[in-house]
């Protein structure tokens, strides 16, 4: 094999088939010379493999925050009448819960989840702008502590508590708190600013350090849904940014962006936040149909059904979410023409998330399946994303809106999504690649335990929430009318054996990093195909140092003609 | 086969049957325990409104059966486990451009009767009766207006009744389920001084707040309206049922959000006009007094033709 050079680290020969490279030449150790200290690995990586560990561990612990939150406010709802808290503590309650599950929980996951994979699966030796990936990582927990602080303060009896006007924070609500406000809204900026670089470093990545035959229509599906998923994020992160930026002002430098007394409009401030929030949910989603469009095949044995229909629906979803905001704003007392514009294309946007679900159905069909953890979560995916979309499509109906909004219709309908969406796939994925990051199978029993506490659970907890809805329940409140005693108490406990199921994943996670179960191979699962699955497990701390060789057999979509 | 057509037969006629209960007049006119579906309501537009909901959720409920129904009947038969060998198919350009336009379909079926029925909720024409409603933290304020006669208009203020007030408390030691109107639990769902409208009336509703963004919504009436300071909703309602209609604030508002709620009394169009004449008599005798109890109650503005125009600024509120 011709050589064209020395590897810089251990000085071996450089050969051009290094795809196999990493394999022969001893990767399971480390060849960084000096070995780095704890500070220095964890604190100032620029790995993305470390970033990626550092991204997903810091959202596990938001989503237990988050979920304790979670706990407290379903223990409250158990049964009416106030137990445990005044209304104001509610409101923060449930103000946080949403900021730290989208901004803490959800988003980071997905970030840290391309962190790790995506230079993997494209042949990559790490992401393009790696300073820049560590202190997109690093602004978080700092942001994190200034969200947090005045709610924790506040329980304490310091300070004003934490923000109460909801995670919308809609003036003039919002603006009629106290310097949490402030805090809030800084914290916002910060993780808006790590969003954004993070977005910038994946785009970067996948549009310039694609190993040579890694064509864009062969990339893995979940590459191209974190493609466009960056795009949705520099977009829109710094329309929220001006958001509450106007916010800060109006309650601190007497600007009336939205005071009706100066001149200003409170509507504005609702079209400006949903022009980031709606393609906000699909940034929080598309991410996870890229995984589930990783699975299905392998366990199925079977390619992907409709590859590039696949990829022109996250396309088509991405696009069409940029005009729907305002169906998050039917009741506000918007002119017919805009109800209708409104209602229409939000309706549309079923079409091409259909394409989506029946392809993975047909991705199923007549394929070999297995029903290992990973594929258990996808599955569970499919069936509960599409109950969430199926009130998806009723919500974006307008007349029969009027009755949904702001009631425990909608707070089921974005918890399927979110939860039984987003968060099943986050899981499905770190089960997927878990036994790749460490080198060890997790336990599988626990696994499927896990799994089917979950699945029950969450549909215990949030089912009945769409009977609250229809009979009249609005939300964000503390108390309620005896007849919504019933379900409200199913819920809950649904609630609580699901918060207590999560348990269940942290040691599952710990374990299989700690070193427990089975070595895995390389190629963990059986049907998997793609660049990742020909690294070690774990891979080397620096993978695909050169460039790799590919034969379209080695990727999961090499054959142009689908 | 036959075995399975008859079962899907029997399945959809108990679903239709099941949704008939739902839709009848089983569902009453306020909350009750175990409520599966929407409110038929009390108005056309309510029932309108249920009917939509009913067609898109049989919609959704027949793809749901079809897809979840493949996607069973694939994990059972092709399993590894079973020897299913994996076919190798990767695309099929017929199915996707079917189940493009199928769903395209699907969504005309549903979008031609939703833009009726909102714009029947949109007519606000015609009107024999209008009411002003104000949201302010934490109560209604009503004031039906008398544009002939301004100086007869009345105006008054609707908070969260006393036992219901005094058993929230946190700590209160009270029991919810002993709050009751008669045979009706009515706790977190009565006021003082319920909106007291007139059956067989078209009456429009102007909506706006004082101080933060509230909605107002009674379900049985079929719609709900953001209440937004410096800007005036318009709505309407036709009530066919006199009764007794509970609804809440639907927009947090902050800490006392789920405690104001709203009550409508619809009583026949004699006793309107009866109650109506004792409150004017009442509010003139007591006019310096009720106008003060209510915090910087605006003025009612010259009101704008529809809820079609742009934001209303309000005249100048006091400063918070």
């Amino acid at each position: 094999m011709a050589t064209y050079g020395t590897n810089p680290a251990t000085h071996a020969p450089l050969h051009r088939d290094s795809l196999h490279d990493d394999v022969q030449h001893g990767a399971a150790h480390d060849d960084h010379g000096p070995k780095e200290g704890f500070f220095h690995r964890w604190f100032m990586s620029t790995n993305h493999k470390d970033i990626g560990t550092l991204y997903l561990l810091f959202s596990l612990l938001m989503f237990l925050i988050g979920g304790s939150m979670a706990m407290a406010i379903r223990a409250e709802l158990f049964q009416p009448g106030l137990q445990f808290m005044q209304p104001e503590f509610f409101n923060q309650l449930t103000t946080m819960h949403a900021l730290v599950m989208i901004f803490g929980a959800v988003m980071p996951a997905f970030v840290g989840l391309a962190n790790w994979m995506i230079p993997m699966m494209i042949g990559a030796p790490d992401m393009a702008l790696p300073r820049m990936n560590n202190w997109s990582f690093w602004i978080l927990p700092f942001a994190f502590t200034m969200l947090l602080l005045p709610f924790v303060l506040g329980m304490f009896g310091i300070g004003g508590g934490g923000p109460a006007g909801g995670w919308t924070m809609y003036p003039p609500l919002s603006l009629q708190g106290g310097s949490s406000v402030a805090f809030m809204i800084f914290a916002v900026h910060m993780m808006g600013i790590s969003s954004i670089m993070g977005a910038i470093n994946i785009i970067a990545t996948i549009l310039n350090l694609r190993a040579p035959g890694v064509d864009l229509l062969k990339m893995p599906v979940f590459v191209w849904s974190w493609l466009i998923t960056a795009f949705l994020l520099i977009a829109v992160m710094p329309v929220l940014a001006g958001a509450v930026t106007m916010l800060l002002t109006d309650k601190f430098f007497h600007t009336s962006f939205f005071n009706a007394a100066g001149g200003g409009d409170p509507v504005m401030f609702q079209h400006i936040f949903w022009f980031f929030g709606h393609p906000e949910v699909y940034i929080m989603i598309l991410p996870a149909f890229g995984i589930i469009s990783e699975i299905l095949p392998t366990f199925s044995r079977k390619p992907l059904f409709g590859y590039q229909a696949m990829v022109y629906a996250i396309a088509s979803i991405a696009f069409l979410s940029f005009i729907v905001w305002a169906h998050h704003m039917f009741t506000v007392g918007m002119p017919l023409g805009g109800e209708l514009f409104f209602m229409y294309s939000t309706m549309l946007i079923a079409v091409p998330t259909g394409v989506k679900v029946f392809n993975w159905v047909s991705t199923m069909w007549k394929g070999s399946m297995t029903f290992e953890t990973p594929m258990l979560f996808a599955v569970a995916f499919v069936i509960l994303f599409t109950i969430g979309g199926f009130s998806g499509l009723m919500l974006a109906m307008v007349p029969a809106d009027f009755q949904y909004q702001d009631t425990y219709f909608v707070v089921a309908h974005f918890h399927y999504v979110l939860v039984t969406g987003a968060i099943f796939g986050i899981m499905a994925g770190v089960y997927y690649w878990l036994p790749k990051w460490t080198g060890h199978m997790y336990n599988e029993t626990l696994g499927k335990w896990h799994f089917w506490l979950s699945t029950i659970f969450v549909n215990v907890l949030f089912f009945p929430q769409h009977f609250l809805g229809l009979a009249g329940m609005p939300r964000r409140i503390p108390d309620y009318n005896v007849a919504f005693a019933d379900f409200n108490m199913i819920s809950s406990l649904g609630g609580f054996a699901f918060g207590a199921s999560q348990l269940l994943f942290v040691y599952i996670v710990w374990h299989a990093m700690r070193g427990g179960g089975p070595v895995a191979p390389a190629r963990v699962w059986e049907g998997a195909r793609g660049l990742e699955w020909t690294l070690p497990s774990p891979p080397p701390h620096h993978s695909f140092v050169t460039p790799p060789v590919i034969r379209d057999g080695d990727l999961a979509h090499g054959d142009v003609t689908h | 086969m036959n075995a399975g057509r008859s079962f899907i037969a029997r399945l959809a006629c108990s679903s239709t049957a099941l949704a008939a209960l739902a839709s009848a007049g089983i569902a009453s006119a306020n909350p009750v325990r175990w409520q599966l579906n929407m409110t038929p309501g009390v108005t056309a537009t309510s029932q309108n409104v249920q009917w939509l909901h009913n067609l898109a959720l049989g919609i959704c409920v027949v793809i749901g059966i079809l897809v979840f129904g493949a996607m069973a009947y694939s994990m059972v038969k092709f399993r590894k486990s079973k020897g299913a060998v994996a076919a190798q198919f990767s695309h099929n350009t017929v199915a996707e451009v079917i189940w493009t336009i199928v769903p395209i379909v699907i969504l005309i079926v549903l979008a031609v009767p939703a833009t009726n029925i909102l714009f029947k909720m949109y007519d606000t024409r015609n009107a024999e009766l209008t009411i002003k409603v104000t949201g302010y933290q934490w109560l209604w304020q009503y004031e039906y207006l008398n544009p002939s006669n301004p100086a007869k208009n009345v105006e008054f203020t609707s908070r969260l009744e006393r036992s219901s007030d005094r058993t929230r408390q946190l700590g209160s030691g009270m029991d919810p389920f002993k709050v009751k109107v008669g045979d009706e639990n009515t706790y977190l769902l009565d006021v003082d001084h319920p909106l007291v409208l007139p059956v067989d009336t078209k009456v429009r509703f102007v909506i706006t707040a004082d101080d933060v963004i509230h909605a107002w919504w009674v379900p049985v009436l079929g719609w709900k309206q953001d209440a937004i300071p410096g800007q005036i909703n318009e709505d309407w309602t036709e009530i066919h049922q006199p009764g007794v209609y509970r609804g809440q604030c639907a927009e947090l508002c902050g800490k006392d959000h789920g405690f104001m709620p709203i009550v409508v009394k619809a009583v026949p169009k004699a006793e309107f006009q009866t109650w109506l004449a004792a409150q004017q008599t009442a509010g003139d005798a007591a006019h310096t007094a009720s106008a003060s109890s209510v915090p910087s109650a605006p003025a009612p503005a010259a009101v704008a033709a529809s809820a079609t125009t742009a934001p209303v600024a309000a005249a100048p509120v006091a400063a918070h």
